[in-house]
């Protein structure tokens, strides 16, 4: 039996009839067409199909798109405005914060949420709050310092 | 991974949840945040033919203080509990236990009552109801009610709920002046479950006397459990290290302690003890002993 649902993607309004079992991610990244959200672990550990829903960071694989019925979700594609990077995305650029790019846009939804929670994180605080979010290539280390760079680059536009 | 196919049922209130349980039986599981029974569903060790979700549902989530204690809506997520106001002041280390589960986005979507009513053996709720004697508020075709943590967990995620009902409100009481309260786990390094985690809570008189002690094991075995022997141990002295120690010995005495893929009986027994002495510890502290 399947059910219709609707939602917001990155301002554009979606509506399709789907499976209750289909997970967020799949309908995002094969009926929606949008590929930027990626399946990692599947277990809902590594945080690569970290998207916003309504303003909070959620793990796409643990959601049946039924369940965001009516929701308004942000992904990767959602951040750049006009073709100019989101400061996040500029701090990954300026950072060097990736290496295969296979976790960065998680990385990135993870640290949208955590600059909204925490404009000035310590190096402890943006360590903590990437806990869901798994790289295996940087260390890390570059990774908290582009969300550094960010978060001086964007306190001074609010 | 896909789970196999069941029917998706969004109830617009309690009664009509109630109603659908009542009508599916045991072919029905209720959906809270998902974010234990979607992963176990992926790997097939789940296979319900309904799914009732409260996401629909309103005045399940949310977290009010009556003086006497903290009800929270069985919906209410762990990050509204982690960033609740209410809880910072009135019962911090809900806040404190909150801030441990998961990772941020799990935050988001998982929720207490979820928890409570699936009972994962290193979920981290279950050690802390156990130390404050949380109340458990279930609705049924009957009405509501109330089922006390010691009579809540009843095995490997198995617990007093039944077939019919849902778990609607946790009430956890407030701490009396003098008291102090803390959690420290040892979470898995990939998951961060508990393997395990210690929640103490302790009442000091004026003298610094122990008059009252909770304390909550999770991880070690099927089920978390309350450590009376630890607790025995606790009321009645005065709480120095040497005190904290001794009490701290007996973390693991009555634990059916579990050998899995983190550790031995042995070790996690030893990580009973070692968790046991750093939550009193903190708990007596804060206490402002």
């Amino acid at each position: 039996m399947k059910l219709p649902v609707k939602m917001t993607i990155n301002g554009q309004k979606v509506s399709h009839e789907v499976e209750p079992r289909l997970l967020l991610v799949h309908y995002i990244r094969e009926v929606v067409g949008l590929t930027g959200t990626h399946v990692g672990c599947d277990t809902s550990q590594c945080g690569a199909c970290t998207i916003l829903i309504d303003g909070q960071a959620v793990k796409a694989c643990t959601l049946f798109a039924v369940q965001a019925d009516g929701a308004t979700i942000t992904t990767i594609e959602g951040l750049a405005k006009n073709g100019e990077l989101h400061p996040i995305q500029q701090g990954f650029w300026e950072k060097h914060g990736l290496q295969c790019g296979f976790c960065t846009p998680g990385m990135i939804l993870a640290a949208y949420q955590m600059l909204e929670r925490y404009p000035k994180p310590t190096e402890d605080q943006i360590r903590h709050q990437l806990e869901g979010n798994l790289c295996r290539c940087t260390g890390y280390h570059n990774i908290v310092k582009a969300i550094q760079w960010a978060a001086e680059h964007m306190a001074g536009k609010k | 991974m896909y789970p196999a196919a069941f029917d998706y049922h969004a109830p617009k209130n309690v009664k009509e949840a109630l109603g659908l349980l009542g009508k599916l039986k045991d072919d029905a599981k209720i959906l809270a945040g998902g974010h234990s029974l979607i992963p176990m569903m992926k790997l097939r060790l789940a296979q319900p033919k309904h799914l009732i979700d409260l996401g629909k549902v309103p005045g399940l989530s949310g977290i009010k203080a009556d003086g006497k204690a903290l009800a929270i809506g069985a919906m209410t997520t762990h990050w509204e509990i982690e960033s609740s106001s209410a809880v910072k002041s009135k019962l911090p280390v809900l806040a404190e236990v909150a801030s441990v589960i998961g990772d941020p986005a799990v935050r988001n979507k998982g929720t207490i009552g979820g928890s409570l009513a699936h009972a994962d053996p290193a979920a981290d709720w279950p050690a802390a109801m156990i130390a404050l004697g949380a109340e458990m508020v279930c609705e049924g075709p009957k009405g509501k009610r109330k089922v006390g943590v010691d009579q809540w967990f009843l095995g490997l995620m198995a617990t007093a709920l039944k077939e019919r009902e849902l778990l609607a409100q946790v009430r956890v009481p407030l701490l009396p002046a003098g008291s102090g309260a803390a959690y420290m786990k040892f979470p898995h390094p990939a998951s961060r479950f508990a393997v395990v985690g210690v929640c103490a809570a302790v009442t000091l008189d004026k003298q610094g006397v122990c008059t009252k002690a909770g304390v909550g094991v999770t991880g070690a075995g099927t089920k978390a459990v309350r450590a009376k022997g630890v607790e025995a141990a606790l009321v009645g002295k005065r709480l120095d290290p040497a005190a904290i120690e001794a009490a701290a010995q007996k973390a693991a005495d009555g634990v059916d302690v579990q050998a899995d893929l983190q550790g031995s009986v042995e070790y996690k027994s030893h990580l009973c003890r070692v968790f046991a002495k750093r939550a009193i510890t903190e708990a007596v502290k804060r206490a402002g002993a």
